[in-house]
């Protein structure tokens, strides 16, 4: 399952021939070093670890560093490996760089990242509770999220509430895929891929791209 | 260097040779429609009132009565479907926005003439 790192540039829209606009997002991805094979002799799994964008020296530790210059590239800041089922599927060495060109013959993409950091939210904007009336005589809880249910006859809980319960907490800042982007067009001279729809995270933020497992292509 | 490369992506879907018009222009749009299977260029004279926006995103409004019905209608500018945009008459304006004009009724929507140079050629 081939994989490259990217970065959320931003969103824009294009035109296609017979003149519909589509919402776009512009991800720079690639070029992708391949810093190490993982295999599963020596490592117990199958892997390939790639790095992608350049960061000072200076922000490099020294081990880091090191293992960097095993494949012959500069440091990368955003590293991250693509599993495979088994050692045969790997058809990269290390120091070969991977690029948009990986995906010429792919449709669509799923792409995760991190998605923007929404604070400590209450539960209508967490959960899409309802929330009380702004008017006919509520008072102080238009927002709130309403009974929690019983504690005491809880059985098995212990006169706690059950796990999970949906109340106020952090919300975002968590890893999602977005799944079946459609690939739009690629642009092989800048590493760019513009892909159809929203992508998580904030522009500038680091994405990782496949080929869609669940979509046909 | 963001925006560098969001342009560039934008710059595929811009028109090469934008119509020129003004505010206060009167203008014939042509615009592309698909009837079924078949596709004719329809065109829609009136006022330009304003026009919003930059780059893929830019708009302009054209405003025309109909009867005694006031029409608006937004075009987006780059879109391939605008085939062309051809200005008829000019109108002395003062302002980038005419939304005055709504409330006016009768002969008063139409704007004083101003002799231009980018409407005689027609």
């Amino acid at each position: 399952m081939l994989m490259l790192l990217g970065k959320k540039i931003g969103m824009t829209q294009v035109y296609d021939a017979q003149g519909k606009i589509s919402p776009v997002t512009v991800i720079q991805a690639g070029p992708c070093v391949v810093t190490q094979i993982k295999t599963s002799e020596k490592d117990g799994y199958s892997a390939v670890q790639m790095g992608f964008d350049a960061v000072k020296k200076s922000r490099v530790k020294k081990p880091a560093e090191g293992h960097f210059s095993k494949s012959g590239s500069a440091s990368k800041r955003f590293v991250r490996e693509a599993r495979f089922d088994n050692d045969g599927q790997i058809e990269c060495a290390v120091g070969d760089e991977l690029n948009v060109a990986a995906f010429v013959d792919t449709k669509y993409l799923d792409i995760s990242g991190t998605s923007k950091g929404k604070g400590f939210a209450g539960g209508m904007k967490r959960h899409g509770f309802g929330g009380f009336p702004a008017s006919h005589g509520c008072k102080r809880k238009h927002r709130a999220p309403g009974a929690i249910s019983s504690h005491a006859s809880d059985a098995g809980h212990g006169g706690n509430l059950k796990k999970g319960k949906r109340m106020a907490g952090h919300m975002g800042a968590v890893r999602i895929t977005s799944k079946h982007n459609e690939l739009i067009s690629i642009d092989e001279t800048q590493n760019l891929l513009i892909v159809k729809g929203s992508v998580p995270g904030a522009p500038g933020g680091y994405v990782e791209i496949r080929r869609s497992k669940t979509k046909q292509q | 260097m963001k925006t560098q490369l969001l342009d560039s992506v934008e710059s595929k879907s811009l028109k090469e040779k934008v119509p020129y018009f003004e505010i206060g222009d009167t203008v014939e749009v042509h615009c592309r429609i698909k009837e079924g299977e078949k596709t004719r260029i329809q065109i829609f004279t009136g006022t330009v009132i304003g026009r919003k926006s930059r780059g893929i995103n830019e708009t302009f409004t054209v405003r025309r009565v109909v009867g005694s019905e006031g029409v608006e209608r937004i075009f987006p500018l780059h879109s391939p479907n605008v085939v062309d945009v051809v200005p008829v008459r000019s109108g002395k304006t003062r302002r980038a926005k005419l939304y005055f004009l709504r409330d006016r009724v009768g002969k008063a929507v139409k704007l004083p003439h101003r002799h231009s140079t980018h409407t005689v050629i027609k």
